[in-house]
């Protein structure tokens, strides 16, 4: 029977099926962090269940950290509370933790794929709806909530019902200025925040072929932003070297035999998908969204369509904006370059290009916030921290930041700010703050700017 | 986990959809090692303004409306994974929510926590809006064991889809680690099956 990769990775991992229920699918990975695995730690505890595997967990500490000053003492009572309890369930349970502080610590979604955690054909799992990121590298990876956490916690399996495939295809030659974050955002804002619920993604075609980890990265990221458990890329050679030395990689001829065990992952020809969408990439345009959820995307040089819905109207109301309206000249006060979809050494390499003998415009405050401390060295060792300084630019220490506003990266009540980050909900960046989520090139030029400019302008 | 049987009570509508769960409960308020209290702050902004004064417009200030039922518009739950979310409304005193469609995350935390998510039509949706803006007082049914939904003294009633394995862990109170605990012997055989995978 012709099997579609997500066939493939996941019929490997079944180790039984309840009749007329769920299947018991096993997990290779488990990624913890502070936020979601707590109450997790507390239920086996409370229950007396040991950690079934403890080596197969990897923890750090992301969402709920300060940006600056990491070497002090956390100031927020809470925050350091949390932080600590995390250190404690580690100590107490073996499991791998790299502290704030520590050279591996960063971003869930960044620092497991850099170290080489994350592999073609495994599952894995971590109480945070963006795992669908480690799908770049050909993985079953799903955000799960806590009672799901203490559930791989006690067994290193998850009683699930297998999704259904859909599989999104773009062919064709992306034009200058669109980054795999318009890729994504294009796909959304045509298939809306829910079409994806219930289903597995393949992202599929040459653009995704061509494009590198980093990139893939970013657009299986957003798979759940159109309701999707988890997207997936096929591996291929790019995945291949970008996995080859990294610290958790398999070495020598166990790398070998993997490779080869990876090769036979793509998607068979003439498999069938449950759904599936095809894109061209000569549609798509530098992105912008104007709304409060990421499917209420435009191309940057169009105008906010018009919606009888009732929440279209309160989501315009919430931003401030008008149907028929275009966003070019909105002046901005506020650019977040970071967060797990867009915190990777490439996306500031882009921001640094477009920056690079240009001014950071006097109204705007701009966070740029690296994913990983690995990134963070990447940035200086490249250079770019100059760059960004000289244009005015404060580079910050990682961790989610201002992305979900846990620390004390909140924008201000009533600002907008233009962000590389995942959600424009209401109030994600702070109480009343006003969310416009674009590429790293967009939010560059914003923030040079001080206003949305059409950065598509700048290519022709 | 508590168990689920059957829910007589008043519901409270939340005519909008795609409510996620950064507004069920704000980032914010995740900074708690335990599961209190995230009730309190269900829906914060937009129960409370800046000034932290009650919003009366909001549907869950409204003193028309009460019950233990939430009966939402399409796609509640999406977003963020946070279990938070379930323990938010639970802990407000939901037992129910209703809605057209529920994102996934969601909807196995909410199970997860002996919180029922009941999925109906657009169409009855719309009718239980307007049975409740008819009248905030109207009563719904709901059992679980025949998968039934009714409001009282009107001419809906529809049946629901669930798991039946999820629909036994509800009734009994059941959670998915005991089930796996007890498969344990089969987990430990894959492992050693499976080596290369791991």
């Amino acid at each position: 029977m012709k099997k579609t990769l997500f066939d493939k990775v996941w019929d490997a991992h079944v180790v039984d099926a309840i009749d007329n229920g769920p299947q018991i699918l096993y997990i290779d990975k488990h990624l913890i962090h502070e936020v979601t695995s707590p109450q997790a730690f507390n239920e086996l505890n409370d229950r007396n269940i040991p950690i079934f595997r403890p080596n197969q967990i990897v923890a750090t500490a992301d969402h709920n950290t300060p940006t600056e000053n990491q070497h002090l003492p956390v100031p927020d009572d809470l925050s350091r509370h949390q932080l600590e309890q995390l250190a404690k369930n580690c100590t107490a349970n073996n499991i791998t933790l790299y502290e704030l502080g520590h050279k591996y610590n960063g971003i869930v979604h960044v620092m497991a794929p850099e170290l080489g955690v994350t592999q073609p054909g495994m599952t894995m799992v971590c109480g945070d709806s963006h795992t669908s990121t480690h799908g770049a590298f050909g993985t079953i990876a799903f955000g799960i909530g806590t009672s799901q956490v203490a559930q791989v916690f006690a067994s290193q399996c998850l009683l699930l019902t297998k999704p259904k495939s859909l599989r999104v295809t773009v062919n064709g030659t992306l034009k200058k200025g669109v980054l795999p974050k318009d890729v994504i955002l294009y796909i959304i804002s045509k298939l809306g925040t829910n079409s994806g619920t219930g289903y597995f993604c393949e992202y599929a075609g040459n653009v995704f072929e061509n494009m590198s980890m980093e990139g893939r990265m970013t657009v299986c990221n957003m798979s759940i932003e159109m309701g999707a458990r988890g997207g997936m890329i096929a591996p291929d050679e790019t995945t291949f070297e970008y996995i080859k030395g990294r610290e958790f990689a398999p070495k020598g001829t166990d790398f070998e035999k993997k490779v080869a065990y990876w090769k036979t992952l793509p998607t068979d020809d003439g498999a069938t998908f449950d759904k599936e969408y095809t894109f061209d990439a000569e549609d798509i345009e530098p992105m912008i969204t104007y709304g409060t959820n990421p499917g209420m995307g435009i191309k940057i040089s169009e105008t906010i369509p018009n919606s009888e819905s009732e929440s279209d109207k309160k989501s315009l109301a919430y931003m401030n904006f008008t149907a028929g309206e275009s966003l070019i000249g909105k002046p901005i006060n506020y650019v977040f370059i970071g967060s797990c979809t867009n915190s990777r050494i490439e996306d500031f390499r882009v921001a640094a290009n477009y920056i690079k003998g240009k001014q950071k415009a006097d109204n705007i405050t701009a966070w740029l916030v690296p994913g990983s401390r690995q990134v963070e060295t990447q940035i200086i060792e490249e250079g770019l921290k100059d760059i960004f300084e000289a244009a005015g630019f404060e580079l910050r220490q990682p961790g989610c930041s201002a992305c979900l506003a846990m620390n004390d990266d909140k924008i201000p009540q009533g600002e907008y700010c233009v962000s590389t980050s995942n959600r424009n909900f209401e109030g994600r960046q702070g109480q009343g703050s006003r969310t416009i989520l674009a590429s790293p090139l967009v939010a560059a030029a914003t923030a040079v700017e001080g206003t949305i400019i059409d950065v598509s302008k700048q290519f022709v | 986990m508590e168990k689920f049987s059957t829910l007589t009570s008043t519901a409270i509508p939340l005519k909008i959809s795609n409510v996620d769960t950064d507004q069920i409960i704000p980032a914010r308020f995740l900074k708690a090692t335990d599961k209190k209290g995230f009730g309190d702050n269900l829906f914060r902004d937009w129960r409370y303004d800046k000034q932290e004064k009650l919003i009366p417009d909001f549907a869950l200030n409204n003193t028309k409306y009460s019950g233990s039922i939430l009966v939402a518009g399409d796609n509640f739950g999406c977003g963020s994974s946070r279990e938070h979310a379930a323990w938010a409304l639970a802990g407000y005193g939901f037992k129910v929510i209703v809605s057209s469609f529920f994102a996934d995350i969601f909807k196995g935390n909410a199970l997860n926590n002996g919180l029922l998510p009941i999925q109906v039509s657009e169409e009855i949706l719309e009718q239980l809006f307007a049975a409740i803006n008819n009248n905030a007082e109207v009563q719904f049914k709901i059992n679980l064991e025949t998968q039934t939904l009714a409001v009282l003294g009107t001419q809906i009633e529809t049946t629901f889809d669930i798991d039946p394995y999820k629909k036994t862990c509800l009734i009994n109170g059941y959670d998915d680690i005991d089930y796996l605990l007890s498969k344990k012997d089969k987990i430990e055989a894959f492992e050693l099956q499976k080596t290369h995978l791991i």
